[in-house]
């Protein structure tokens, strides 16, 4: 969890071992995932989601074929 | 064995089942439901022996169990692959590990999300073209065919180009693939020898990109290296012919079932009309529900998958289609929701093998319909459902389909 001013930020992770790049994350939460040259996703900067995007970051989880997106609340 | 793999019509889907019978992919979706509530993983004495399983948990166990199950064969056929593992004869498709993931890493920038892109608009300008050509049709009230004259010709295209092929010979591709993938119930000497023509001609475009090089997935297939050397001729011609098979068939189905659903719904017809922004997630329900890949393994090892007797060479059908039906999975899975946002379905597989072209596929088949309802905002079936024709085979999508576009101000 990131702590910003006093505000617990929610926290997104990809399991670089689970993720087959099916992109689905990418697609539907640009702001928060970004993809590598092979085309494996990565988390934007540290991971963490401004509140008005958690429900972003909810949907990557929920479409990712994988079950390779965690989050922290 | 031959006599008893002569083609007969079959009787019982749970005890002899046969994927290449016309009436399995027309009939698929009930097939897989009763399936599932009986006998979730089917055997049949076919092909050698043939399992099919018809649940998530167990499509999803078999595609992430690379110990027990080999991908040297992913086409069901009467003989067996020659090609041993763990390379194959279509890497990365028939490869395993370790060595899969060295093929797989040299395929997968060119088709990564930012390297598709910008193929954007010169599909959609195909897709055009291809519309273009259908307005007399329409204007004078004739039938026009959505899958053999729009959903087909799109992909050809587009891989062709790719691949720096020549265009002209769009229609030897698509015989290719046909015989490779519709072709299951040929003898193996036929087989091989159809699939000898498609080998020979690979080589001669290698040759000529040889002689040639330039800015396309071939050249850049000859010039890349692996363990510290070119790639062989075999593995470029594998890999090639590989992308001609896996984009094509595959591509085409999941477009004419988009529409074919479309035609056929014309409340979700015009909800897209009215909403286009609608269509990417439209576009993952349709990728959900008529998924057009069943993959196959071929079993590894004996051993005992909860409480069914593997053999050595078995085979085994991996219908993600089917994994996408279960309704332990998916709320109300047999129900087309096109504004689903919740949707973890694997029409590009699970796992190792993800469908490296899927950022493609995607691409081709949003933009398609974007067009084509743009195009032809109502259309219905001309004729009867009789009238459609379904592939045969582990490519399962309508290969004609004549359409009647209901009062076009064209
Ligand atoms: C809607 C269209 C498509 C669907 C549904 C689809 C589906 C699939 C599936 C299910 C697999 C997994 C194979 C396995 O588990 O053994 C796969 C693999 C593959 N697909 Fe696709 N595919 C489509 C279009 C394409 C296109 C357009 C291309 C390329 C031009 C392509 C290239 C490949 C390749 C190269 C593999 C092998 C990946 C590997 O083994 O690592 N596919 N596809
Ligand atoms: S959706 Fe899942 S598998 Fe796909 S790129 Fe994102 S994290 Fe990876």
């Amino acid at each position: 969890m990131a702590v910003s001013g006093i505000v617990i930020l929610m926290q997104i992770h990809v399991d670089a071992e689970k993720c087959q790049g099916h992109n689905r994350c990418y697609a539907l939460a640009p702001e928060l995932f970004d993809v590598d040259d092979y085309g494996n996703a990565v988390v934007i900067g540290d991971g963490s989601v401004p509140p008005e995007l958690e429900d972003r970051a909810r949907l990557a989880l929920a479409n990712c074929p994988e079950f390779a997106i965690t989050i922290l609340e | 064995m031959a006599s008893t793999e002569d083609f007969t019509m079959v009787a019982d889907w749970a005890t002899d089942f046969d994927h290449a019978d016309p009436q399995y992919n027309r009939n698929a979706h009930a097939i897989w439901a009763e399936l599932r509530g009986t006998c979730p993983v089917a055997h049949s004495d076919r092909y050698g022996g043939t399992w099919l399983p018809t649940t998530h948990e167990y499509v999803r166990e078999i595609a992430y169990d690379t110990e027990n199950f080999t991908s040297r064969g992913v086409v069901v056929e009467k003989g067996l692959p020659l090609e041993p593992a763990p390379i194959g004869g279509a890497p990365p498709i028939t490869s395993d590990p370790p060595f899969h993931i060295e093929a797989r890493k040299l395929l997968l920038p060119p088709f990564a999300p930012k390297k598709i892109e910008p193929w954007e608009p010169e599909i959609r300008k195909l897709c055009n073209g291809l519309l273009d050509a259908m307005v007399d049709n329409v204007a004078q009230g004739k039938p026009i065919d959505a899958a053999a004259d729009y959903a087909k010709r799109i992909p050809v295209n587009v891989i062709a180009r790719m691949l720096g092929f020549p265009l002209k010979d769009e229609e030897l591709f698509l015989e290719f693939v046909h015989n490779v993938l519709e072709g299951i119930d040929d003898e193996p000497e036929i087989r091989i020898e159809k699939f000898e023509r498609l080998i020979q001609y690979v080589i001669a475009q290698i040759e000529d990109h040889h002689a040639s090089p330039r800015d396309d997935l071939t050249s850049y297939l000859m010039s890349v290296e692996l363990f510290g050397s070119k790639l062989s001729v075999e593995h470029v011609g594998g890999s090639i012919i590989l992308l001609l098979i896996a984009g094509i068939d595959t591509t085409w189905s999941a477009i004419g079932s988009s529409l074919w659903h479309l035609a056929t719904h014309h409340e979700d017809l015009a909800r897209l009309v009215a909403d286009p922004s609608l269509i990417p997630t439209a576009v993952e329900e349709f990728l959900r529900v008529y998924a057009p890949v069943t993959m196959a393994r071929l079993v590894a090892k004996d051993h005992d998958f909860h409480g069914c007797p593997m053999k050595v060479d078995d085979w085994v059908l991996l219908p993600f289609p089917a994994a996408n039906l279960d309704p332990l999975v998916f709320p109300d899975a047999d129900k087309v929701l096109i504004d689903r946002t919740e949707n973890r379905h694997s029409a590009f597989g699970l796992g190792i093998h993800r469908c490296l072209g899927s950022n493609l596929a995607r691409l081709e088949l949003t933009v398609a319909i974007q067009e084509f309802i743009a195009r032809f905002p109502s259309f219905e079936i001309a004729g009867t459902e009789d009238d459609v024709v379904w592939s045969v085979g582990q490519i399962r999508g309508p290969r004609e389909m004549p359409i009647r576009v209901i009062d076009n101000q064209i």
